[in-house]
């Protein structure tokens, strides 16, 4: 059974693309035939993320307006076979094409594919509008800042208004020593707040810099522990119990120090 | 005892955080905003000063939340403290 899973999240900058790259690569890596839909029309970035710029030839609004077939527009990935985006348009806005065309879209790629990962934009108009219309799950990706975690109530209750009922959330960009300190909200404070169950989390980590350099997802690196988190998170996508990441795993002298102090 | 408390720790901002959040989150969900609020306060003094002298000084009106009763989850609800400070003379 196909699935369309759209990657929201009302604030930029918060690691919408960085996820949807991420989980669309981790569940091709699981053997899962995915097409990741670009909506940011615009302003498309899953190309760069993913290192396909260079390949683009059609675009989402070509396909739209009849000026290629469907299959023409899908890139296929540079090392799964069974992975393929279709990308944005950078040079029309985001009336190029409505939310009825968008869920004609994703009943056609269901037929071919096991899951459709749409890339939505940022903001709560129309181009968010589009990215949602065709999609049956909605994640909703925020981090443990006030800004974000405000942005993505909004979000939710903007899902739940449009029968996307319980999205659920990957809390991102965690940086475990401030949550230590009391100076980032944790995972438990976030989900209190925004009543919703939790995907994943994913910690705060150089690697998807440097991923995003070279335009591979850091899913398939196994050194990474941005990438062990969705490799996790795209395991639940599948139905499998993963318990969540232990993001404390920092064992260094003033660690065990401290420790060994509050056990006191 | 955790031994950081001793040297004057600060206290943490993640809960400054939470309650800035919780507060604005109620305001965002009923879609009130403090001047809308305002122009309610405004409305139910007048309304209110046609049958009893109020104290505006202590007056309390805020929208905070509720557990709900049918359901599991919060709900928003107006709370409102106003002191009287007499009654009027209301021609019936």
């Amino acid at each position: 059974m196909s699935e369309v899973i759209v990657i929201t999240s009302g604030k930029g900058g918060v690691g919408k693309t960085t996820t949807s790259a991420n989980l669309g690569t981790g569940l091709a890596m699981e053997g899962k035939k995915v097409a990741m839909i670009d909506a940011d029309i615009g302003l498309r970035n899953l190309d760069v993320i993913m290192g396909l710029e260079n390949r683009i030839v059609y675009d989402l609004i070509d396909v739209v307006e009849g000026k290629c077939r469907l299959k023409q527009a899908l890139i296929r990935d540079k090392r799964f076979e069974n992975l393929f985006l279709m990308p944005a348009a950078q040079t029309k806005d985001k009336d190029s094409i409505s939310p009825e065309q968008m869920t004609k879209l994703c009943e056609t790629l269901k037929e071919d594919f096991d899951y459709i990962i749409i890339d939505c934009p940022a903001g709560i108009e129309r181009g968010f509008k589009n990215a949602i219309a065709g999609a049956d799950k909605a994640v909703v990706v925020t981090t443990p800042e006030v800004s974000a975690v405000r942005d993505a109530d909004r979000i939710i209750g903007l899902l739940e208004a449009n029968n996307l009922s319980r999205p659920t959330l990957i809390l991102n960009r965690i940086r475990v020593d401030m949550v230590r300190k009391g100076d980032m909200m944790a995972m438990e404070d976030v989900t209190e707040i925004l009543a919703i169950d939790i995907l994943g989390i994913v910690p705060d980590d150089e690697s998807i810099v440097v991923s995003a350099n070279k335009g591979e997802p850091a899913v398939t690196d196994d050194n990474s522990k941005a990438g062990t988190a969705y490799r996790n998170i795209t395991q639940r996508i599948l139905g499998n119990n993963v318990p969540l990441m232990d993001l404390d795993v920092d064992n260094g002298f003033l660690k065990k120090l401290k420790r060994l102090f509050k056990a006191n | 005892m955790d031994l950081l408390n001793l040297f004057g720790k600060k206290p943490s901002t993640k809960n400054i955080a939470k309650e800035r959040l919780k507060l604005v989150l109620i305001h965002d969900r009923v879609n009130c905003s403090t001047q809308v609020l305002e122009m309610l306060k405004t409305d139910i003094i007048r309304v209110i000063s046609n049958y009893m002298e109020i104290d505006e000084e202590e007056l309390d009106i805020q929208i905070t939340q509720t557990q709900s009763e049918d359901s599991n989850g919060n709900v928003p609800m107006l709370y409102a403290n106003i002191p009287i400070k007499s009654m009027r003379k209301v021609q019936m």
